[in-house]
């Protein structure tokens, strides 16, 4: 029987979704594992996470130490280090903190790591069988790992089907005392809030969204046209906002804005998944992209293979003589 | 500052549609484009800003065959002072913890303040950094968008959260970063930037150079292993529209004003 232990990350005193997605992961691993939820932090936030997640685990470890109030990964891997058996499978989520912690956290537990998965086919013997994406989800890859001496695993969020919720009793089992030491050479200083820009793309029900396709910050304007001819506003992905062509703002993602439109229409967006994180609400999503493979539509409604840059000014015109 | 950029040679996602070879186990990559990982790019130009304000310099460094001197090369051009590829058949089928483990004996030959990575690279993993911090036992932080202040014994970094939010972080020296896009504005580098470099002398070194036991790498070493490539069904993929612009439009209209788009 395999243990595999789950971290639970949690805001403001309530856990991330991805507490609902481990246990299917988990049982894709292994239909008869044993599952823990880990639950780190500090006072009544903490203490509430984790009465939370014994109604959907049947065993919850809780970490209570005011060096994790924040969850600095360093200090954190310090803890689960001391806490996990060594040739345990963790399983963390794919997120900001989860990449800040699994890969050095693979180190210390001398185990396997494998990064951002998407879907689990199984154990034969010690070899775990996987799936996950790379360059930018144009091609999926199986991968496998040794498991013998155990594995840290980040897992993609969403990607898992959530539990509808829970009614279990779970035990919760106070660890705090052999977290060890959780002192660190990396002091967390403070968020800083992204700042508000000039336009809410929140509040938007059409969206015209630019990505890479639109090659030149001069061309943003074509885009402007079709989201004046349709009501809507525009919105981006990353690039455009590395190039600083428009603001963090207008940024649709996991690193930018959550959006939940009617309509989005992904303009030359390859639609990497960090990009589509941020679109919720289950949109109508068109997608017009010149490269026939792009991810983006395997998720759009309707797909069509044009340069955005020839087709925008033309559906300008056209919507606007309705 | 001594400032060390671990970079990678990488099929160039926006130059390239991915196909796979004949047998369907590994991509056809027989016409595809390689250029330097896009985060590096960021990463050697933040090193670089660094070193113009501090003094010192930068060592650009990567593990690939002889074609990734190229990209060691390239960012030189953009004024990076050194580079080494650390190349061997022995390297070869590493995972993510082998590429660290060979880094991280060339590391310990030199003394550098700060060690950076791109944030990720083709594969999407984002674990070279992370790992060789925890090896190197310094301290680590992913996603870096923002270096704030930076003296002799401690950085102070902005990560890039979800949301559009920013973690702020002081941590000591020496450490690694890995680099988020968007923290600078990388320098063009043209074709003279390029030949100025030309000549420079890039040393290589192999397992022997480095001291590392061969079992501890490559294909060998490897815990995690890629097995295959594949394109996942696209069963629920877009109603693809056909025919001319005029038609394709005309078609989105319609379904655009049935969706609450118009």
């Amino acid at each position: 029987m395999t243990d595999i232990f789950a971290y639970i990350p949690h805001n403001n005193g309530s856990a991330e979704d991805v507490a609902l997605e481990y246990p299917a992961a988990a049982k894709k691993i292994d239909e008869n594992a044993k599952l823990t939820a880990i639950v780190t932090g500090s006072g009544a936030d903490l203490d509430g996470v984790a009465n939370e997640m014994a109604k959907i685990y049947s065993e919850v470890m809780k970490v209570d130490d005011q060096a994790l109030a924040y969850p600095n990964a360093e200090v954190v891997r310090n803890a689960l280090v001391n806490i996990i058996p060594a040739d345990a499978i963790v399983l963390v989520s794919h997120s900001t903190f989860g990449m800040d912690l699994g890969p050095g956290l693979s180190v210390k537990m001398d185990s396997a790591y494998a990064a951002d998965i998407v879907d689990f086919e199984g154990v034969e013997g010690n070899i775990l069988k996987m799936v996950r994406q790379e360059l930018g989800g144009a091609v999926s890859t199986h991968v496998t790992a040794d498991i013998s001496a155990g594995a840290v695993i980040t897992i993609r969020p969403g990607a898992f089907a959530p539990l509808d919720g829970g009614s279990a009793s779970g035990t919760i089992m106070d660890k705090s005392g052999d977290a060890g030491d959780l002192s660190s050479k990396r002091k967390f200083l403070e968020v800083v809030e992204a700042e508000v820009g000039d336009v809410d793309i929140t509040k938007s029900d059409v969206l015209v969204s630019i990505g890479r396709g639109i090659e030149d910050e001069d061309n943003i304007e074509i885009a402007q046209e079709l989201a004046d001819a349709m009501n809507a506003v525009v919105s981006c992905s990353r690039p455009i906002v590395d190039a600083k062509w428009l603001e963090k703002s207008r940024q649709v993602g996991t690193s930018g804005q959550t959006v939940k439109p009617k309509v989005y229409m992904a303009m030359g967006i390859s639609g990497s998944f960090q990009h589509l994180g941020g679109v919720k609400g289950n949109p109508y999503i068109v997608a017009v992209n010149k490269n026939a493979k792009a991810p983006i539509f395997q998720v759009a409604d309707v797909g069509i293979v044009e340069d955005i840059l020839e087709f925008m000014p033309e559906l300008t015109e056209a919507v606007s003589e309705l | 500052m001594e400032i060390l950029v671990c970079v990678k040679r990488v099929p160039d996602t926006a130059e390239n549609e991915f196909e796979l070879n004949g047998a369907g186990n590994d991509l056809d990559r027989d016409d595809l484009v390689y250029s330097v990982n896009e985060w590096d790019n960021y990463a050697v130009e933040e090193a670089i800003q660094i070193v113009d304000k501090v003094g010192g310099s930068v060592t650009v460094i990567t593990v690939g065959d002889e074609e990734s001197e190229e990209v060691l090369r390239r960012e030189m051009a953009m004024g990076a002072n050194n580079g080494v590829l650390l190349s061997d058949e022995a390297f070869e089928g590493s995972d993510g913890k082998g590429i660290a483990g060979i880094l991280k004996a060339e590391v310990e030959k030199g003394s550098y303040d700060l060690i950076f990575s791109g944030a990720q690279a083709d594969e999407g993993a984002g674990q070279v950094g992370g790992m060789l911090a925890a090896m190197l036992d310094y301290p680590y932080a992913s996603l870096v968008n923002k270096i704030d202040k930076i003296d002799d014994k401690t950085i102070i970094v902005g990560r890039e959260i979800e949301g559009g939010n920013q973690e702020m972080n002081e941590i000591q020296l020496p450490c690694v970063l890995s680099i988020q896009t968007g923290i600078n504005e990388p320098r063009y580098v043209g074709i003279r930037g390029i030949r100025k470099v030309a000549k420079l002398e890039i040393p290589v070194k192999g397992a022997s150079d480095l001291g590392i036991d061969a079992g501890d790498i490559g294909d060998a070493g490897a815990k995690t292993k890629r097995v295959d490539y594949f394109v996942p069904d696209m069963g629920d993929s877009a109603e693809m529209l056909e025919g001319s612009t005029d038609e394709i439009i005309g078609k989105l209209i319609e379904r655009l004003k049935a969706k609450g788009g118009l």
